[in-house]
């Protein structure tokens, strides 16, 4: 298991690198003065130049990206264009309330999504079958936006149950989650069908059968364990989609996440903001994976060996 | 190509896909003779009106018939569609199919690339392309073009790398073809059956990525008739005029879904060694 840790953190590194390198190219590919394009519209002269020393930007490129990782590296991802605060603080707290909601989201589409892929699975070609697949593909279909305009519509415009937007509570958190976690269910079931019934085809669950255990034993015990190494993997590609997703849900419900902080400070052009919000988002999804990666390892002796 | 779709036809999911698709195209391609309105008209003392016989689908906040934009907007779509398809297999068909012949180290450096891109949400990768080069229509099919990329070289490497293989690529160079003939001639054709299944899911993809980028503001801009940049209007009026919201929503739904089980029934039909 050390083996695979380093191995992977061995791969890790270098991908964050390249990650904090492809935002850092970001800015520099505008068309335009970088120092100003950070600086904002609105920044006097003095200003302006006072970037242009602490970014290094007259300085040759690898001058540059040094500054910009030393900073990195340093909790410095430069001051907001708008608010003229800096951009780590507000971005951490930001970045907590799109993990409350991912992880909400997640677990949504873990229990909605696993579930009905066994049912599909063990009731092959039934009614349940039919329908659990049906719903599966219209999950994956639909725009996660609309999904969230039709929970407000239904939950809070018509049954006044729960509230349209915002947060700090339980209630607040049901609606986007649920809209965040049906595309990723949809995903998950059809993953956890294919991958059950690959293996209730293989011997050792004949054999299981074979000497007279229950249905029940054969597929929660035997079966299941193996089909849902696969879905560990669907899993945590979808928690990196997921953060995707929340660009829009946070939109729809007006949560005060990184996504909606993404977009704000792009429609204001406040590049600072948006530099260190991608950057925050890329390297969550780097993490991500590479939690998934590990954990891919724990739950399977074959991978650990390699 | 009849048998192919005699089999496509016998398959439930893919006839029911086939049609919604035909029907969006046909929408699509037809819009300016059979949307009933010029979808910018506005009529504001009829905005936000419901569904009636002359306007099915209702009307928008500046009187606009929601269903003449929303066939406008297939339109729209469909470009989308095959502009950024057609971008995304222009970079990634090429950089898969080299990254597998070539081999080695620039095939391991490349597809280590590749890993990590295809693991970032389509959508933030699309941002970051808008963030260089602004909000608009064009751009945003770049964007999603560029995201798509990855996606399409991936699947061309593994397709070559299961051709290359093959007996009958073997013969080719026996016969004394050179390495450019054997790879455009021999390997890529037999590459195409997963490429068109992907293609059709892709499709699929890059309208829902239009229309998030669309909603977000960064995409198609007001006026047109693009269905997320619509829905973004509609959502103020989500209380007072749910139809706005509902009818161009429901349109992005099925289209998406059609693309989808035409996309799973090809799979099943060519490709059945990867079906699920």
């Amino acid at each position: 298991m050390l083996r695979l840790i380093t191995s992977r953190l061995a791969t890790g590194i270098p991908t964050l690198l390249a990650v904090s390198l492809g935002v850092f190219a970001i800015v520099r590919c505008i068309p335009g003065d970088p120092a100003r394009l950070l600086a904002g519209d609105f920044a006097t002269d003095q200003i302006v130049e006072e970037l242009r020393g602490r970014w290094h930007l007259d300085d040759p490129l690898p001058v540059q990206y040094a500054a910009y990782l030393g900073g990195v590296l340093h909790g410095d991802l430069g001051r907001s264009i708008t608010t003229s605060a800096p951009v780590l603080p507000e971005l951490a707290e930001r970045f907590a309330r799109t993990l409350e909601l991912a992880v909400a989201g997640i677990a949504v589409s873990a229990l909605i999504g696993i579930a009905a892929g066994i049912a599909s699975a063990v009731r092959r070609a039934t009614v349940v079958d039919y329908l659990a697949t049906a719903l599966a593909l219209t999950g994956i279909s639909t725009p996660i936006f609309w999904s969230g305009l039709i929970l407000i519509l239904l939950f809070s415009v018509t049954l006044e149950w729960l509230p349209a937007g915002g947060s700090g509570t339980v209630r607040h958190l049901i609606l986007p989650a649920l809209s965040l976690g049906l595309f990723g269910a949809g995903v998950l079931a059809r993953q956890t069908r294919s991958g059950l019934l690959d293996v209730l085809g293989q011997d050792f669950v004949r054999t299981a059968r074979a000497k007279g255990l229950p249905e029940r034993l054969v597929i929660v015990k035997h079966a299941l364990k193996n089909a849902l190494i696969p879905v560990v993997t669907v899993l945590g590609d979808q928690f990196g989609r997921l953060l995707g997703g929340a660009i829009l849900t946070e939109t729809v419900f007006s949560w005060p996440g990184m996504g909606r902080y993404l977009i704000e400070a792009l429609s204001q052009r406040d590049y600072p903001a948006v530099q260190g919000a991608i950057l925050v988002f890329a390297a969550a999804v780097v993490v991500v994976n590479l939690l998934v990666d590990l954990s891919y390892g724990a739950l399977d002796p074959r991978v650990r060996a390699e | 190509m009849s048998t192919l779709i005699r089999r496509l036809m016998r398959h439930g999911g893919a006839r029911f896909g086939a049609t919604v698709t035909l029907v969006f195209a046909i929408a699509a391609v037809l819009a300016p003779w059979v949307a009933p309105h010029d979808p910018e008209a506005m009529a504001l003392g009829a905005n936000l009106r419901g569904p009636s016989w002359s306007h099915p689908f209702g009307t928008d906040s500046l009187g606009r018939d929601v269903l003449s934009r929303t066939i406008w907007g297939a339109r729209i779509s469909l470009t989308i569609g095959f502009v950024s398809v057609g971008l995304a297999m222009l970079g990634g068909v090429p950089l898969g199919a080299l990254s597998a012949w070539i081999g080695g180290w620039t095939d391991r450096l490349l597809m280590r690339a590749v890993d990590v891109l295809v693991s970032f949400p389509t959508l933030l990768l699309a941002i970051v392309v808008i963030t260089i080069f602004g909000p608009g229509l064009t751009h945003a099919m770049l964007a999603i073009g560029v995201a798509q990329v990855p996606l399409y070289a991936r699947l061309t490497r593994a397709a070559v790398m299961r051709v290359r293989v093959q007996n009958f690529v073997e013969a080719a160079r026996a016969s004394g073809a050179g390495e450019w003939r054997i790879v455009l001639r021999h390997v890529l054709p037999n590459c195409l059956p997963p490429l068109l299944v992907q293609s059709t899911l892709l499709f699929a993809t890059a309208i829902l990525s239009a229309a998030y980028l669309g909603f977000l503001g960064l995409g198609a801009q007001p006026p047109t008739p693009e269905w997320g940049t619509m829905l973004a209007k509609a959502r103020d009026f989500l209380r007072t005029a749910p139809h706005v919201s509902i009818f161009p929503g429901l349109t992005i739904l099925v289209t998406v879904l059609g693309l989808n089980l035409l996309g799973d029934g090809l799979r099943d039909v060519l490709d059945p060694q990867t079906a699920g």
